[in-house]
């Protein structure tokens, strides 16, 4: 055998902040820091993995309207109540970081307004101390209303907030600038677009440091391929040294397995599909995975330690 | 890995005699890497140059058959260490352990399940790959569950033991099959390739590191084994996929011979969802064989699901036949429903119709494989495109009214259609989960 082979990349994903402490001038407990890898996953013998993934857990505003039974169930009395959600996720579950969707904003989910949501947010900062995920409900008037009520309900925490869409981010960009949130910024399957928008962004002024890609996913069996090749390439680009592409990975894990039909075929196997989709999501380089059932966070969360605990050795 | 046609050059006798019908050596060369003639035209190469050109074309990862039959498996002549470089070529075999130590009836039982894990997803068979019988006490137990497992299933058959006493006489009740032998180490190379050539088996061999496996299969391919499969032995899932990963830089980027063989990974996890976890990843990183212990179906239709994934041709999508098609018994009053021939596409709409139990129509367009929103952005799944697959397949001869349900992402396109078509269109839902209460309250 000859020498071991090693890449030469150019430079490193960037590492994204989550999260204020008092120190920084936020409330919350902890920063969760996403990205910052100089070479692909877990090759440590060739570069660092500073930052482990990171898996958070996804609450509603509202009793998600397309949740199966079976995750209900394995939240409780707390399902659908966003404050007591958050509450189980991190007391009991050890949540290290949270993702509110604001479904329930959507003219079709009940409409709520700007106030209502924002009101949430402050509520929901001071009942938990863990950094926050904030998603709109992805209807784009709405969201364009809502998410600015909501970044400045949570100014200065370091949120990170989506979604920027390549025909609609000035607003949300202009938002999270003015309160000191970070970005999603979503590309549907191509890095072409994922790069332009990335542009279209730091040209307004907000920093790549503060982006983070979701590529949208597909579900194990419902084109997880894809999304693992562009993924894989994405991060290829970033490592050869275009800094355009050089942001940490968001991955809606979750909400993909828990639509295939075998994840709501018989009980157990929406987990097992959840669990998978994220292995090889983590495999193909994602930062951040929004994960639905408790039992599939936590035997990710046992894979992550042990892909990192060992450091390679 | 192919030399270049001045690599090969300089290996030639540069001497321009033209006796294999080239004007000049280097033309002959050039000729020779395009391999569009054969290097015994030249009739002065020397045996080492001869040797080097041969090694040269051949595969940087040998292609390793197991068992026979339906139930071959061929893993190897791997290419590319991404997929989207071009594709990954042979899926991963999947196989399950079973100890010796049981019971025959728990043996058989095992087996009788192992058989069962056989699925289809969109359009294609997953077939599970292995069964290896491991050793856990005396030979002639060995042999029993050996022949336990010959007589009960058909798969690919692996025999684990470093046994020599047990594994001869498990390989004479199984030398027509094709079986693997695992595995050969340091200390009985020598013997297990013997056995190996002897019973014309495949043979893993292991070691604890990258470096002392190559020498070891050098050392086995000096003896004539070829039909090798690589393993390195317990460590973390990261160092795994750090040696998996490495093993194949080696083949490909350097040509390293001796690590250019398909490679295993035995999974030794009690928890069963840690279990599917660590043999999905390694799945996804490079590995030709993965053996577990659990047989629970979930555990197989999961990764069987992942590698579907995982080794699908990135230039060419899973696709159905264009075509009409018939669910259930359709009639001329049943409902006609438009859609691509993308497979999971077709499958997904064909799986809620039939869940619906309305008899219906669907009509797979040619959009070359893509999705519905692709194949729309791509002009695939045009009013132009869907009226010539409702004249192509002479759809309005089969159902008195000409009304056609549309993907609901596509609404978009209504007006148009029913202009170019003169077909009543009907939005259908976005989510082909919709389509049965969409179709019973048509």
């Amino acid at each position: 055998m000859a020498e071991v082979i090693l890449e030469k990349w150019q430079q490193a994903v960037s590492t994204v902040n989550i999260g204020a402490t008092r120190a920084d001038g936020g409330s919350r407990s902890h920063v969760v820091k996403v990205g910052g890898e100089s070479t692909l996953p877990f090759l440590f013998s060739e570069g660092s993995l500073p930052n482990r993934p990171v898996i958070a857990f996804e609450l509603c505003d509202i009793v998600p309207a397309d949740w199966p039974q079976e995750l209900a169930s394995a939240y409780g009395a707390g399902f659908g109540d966003p404050l007591s959600w958050a509450q189980k996720c991190v007391k009991e579950y050890q949540a290290k970081i949270l993702c509110l969707r604001l479904q329930g904003a959507h003219p079709d989910f009940g409409n709520k307004s700007a106030e209502e949501e924002a009101g949430l947010i402050s509520a929901l900062l001071k009942k938990v101390d863990v950094p926050l995920i904030i998603l709109g409900c992805g209807d784009d008037a709405k969201d364009n209303l809502v998410l600015p009520a909501v970044c400045q309900a949570a100014k200065g925490e370091r949120c990170l907030i989506g979604e920027a869409v390549q025909d609609n981010y000035k607003t949300l960009v202009a938002s999270v600038l003015a309160d000191g949130h970070n970005i999603i910024a979503q590309s549907p399957i191509d890095i072409n677009i994922a790069k332009q928008l990335n542009i279209l962004i730091s040209d307004m002024g907000l920093a790549l440091e503060k982006i983070v890609i979701n590529p949208t996913i597909g579900a194990l069996g419902y084109g997880l391929e894809y999304a693992y090749s562009i993924m894989e390439r994405s991060r290829l680009a970033a490592l050869a040294g275009d800094k355009t592409m050089a942001c940490p990975f968001i991955a809606y894990v979750g909400q993909e397995a828990w639509r295939a039909k075998e994840a709501r075929a018989e009980a157990g196997q929406g987990i097992i599909w959840e669990m998978l989709t994220a292995t090889a999501l983590i495999q193909a380089g994602a930062d951040i995975l929004v994960m639905r059932h408790p039992l599939a966070v936590e035997k990710a969360n046992n894979y992550i330690e042990e892909l990192m605990r060992t450091n390679g050795v | 890995m192919a030399l270049s046609g001045l690599d090969i050059y300089k290996l030639l006798p540069k001497t321009n005699c033209r006796e294999c019908g080239f004007v000049t050596c280097l033309a002959f060369a050039m000729a020779l890497a395009k391999k569009s003639i054969s290097i015994d035209k030249c009739p002065y190469l020397t045996p080492e140059a001869k040797k080097a050109l041969e090694e040269s074309s051949l595969p940087p990862i040998k292609l390793v058959t197991l068992g026979t039959g339906e139930n071959k498996l061929e893993v190897g002549n791997e290419s590319v260490m991404f997929r989207h470089e071009e594709k990954f070529h042979h899926p991963c075999g999947l196989g399950f352990i079973i100890e010796d130590s049981l019971k025959d009836a728990e043996i058989k039982e095992r087996l009788e399940r192992i058989n069962k894990l056989k699925f289809e997803r969109v359009g294609q068979a997953l077939n599970v790959s292995l069964a290896a019988i491991r050793q856990n006490g005396e030979a002639k137990r060995f042999r029993e569950a050996v022949k336990l497992a010959a007589d009960n299933t058909n798969l690919a058959l692996a025999l684990m033991s470093s046994d020599l006493a047990a594994i001869r006489p498990a390989l004479e009740l199984i030398k027509e099959r094709r079986p693997l032998i695992y595995s050969a180490a340091k200390d009985n190379l020598a013997e297990m390739a013997k056995l190996a050539k002897e019973f014309k088996a495949a043979l893993v061999v292991s070691a604890p590191e990258l470096e002392a496996l190559s020498g070891l299969a050098k050392e086995l391919s000096n003896q004539g084994v070829n039909d090798l499969i690589l393993e390195i032995g317990k460590k973390s899932i990261s160092a795994r996929i750090w040696d998996l990963t490495q093993q194949r830089r080696q083949a490909l980027k350097k040509s390293i011979r001796s690590l250019g063989y398909p490679s295993l990974v035995v999974v030794d996890e009690k928890d069963p969802y840690e279990e599917t976890i660590q043999a999905a990843t390694y799945i996804s990183k490079y590995a030709g064989i993965v053996l577990i212990k659990g047989i629970e179906p979930w555990q197989a239709l999961s990764l069987l699901t992942l590698r579907q994934n995982i080794y699908t041709d990135p230039q060419k999508p899973l696709q159905i036949e264009p075509n009409l098609y018939a669910v259930g018994q359709a009639n001329e009053k049943s409902p006609v429903l438009v859609t691509t021939n993308f497979s999971l596409t077709y499958y997904t709409v064909l799986g809620e119709v039939e869940a619906s139990k309305v008899p219906a129509y669907v009509i797979s367009v040619d959009t070359e494989g893509m999705s519905v929103l692709t194949a729309w952005a791509a002009e695939k799944f045009t009013p132009e495109k869907i009226t010539e697959a409702l004249n192509k397949f002479g759809v309005k001869d089969k159902v008195s009214r000409t009304r056609l349900i549309i993907p609901g992402y596509v609404a978009v396109l209504s007006g148009d259609l029913e202009d170019k078509s003169g077909w009543q269109i009907l939005v259908g839902p976005k989510e082909a989960s919709g389509i049965p209460s969409f179709l019973k309250n048509l």
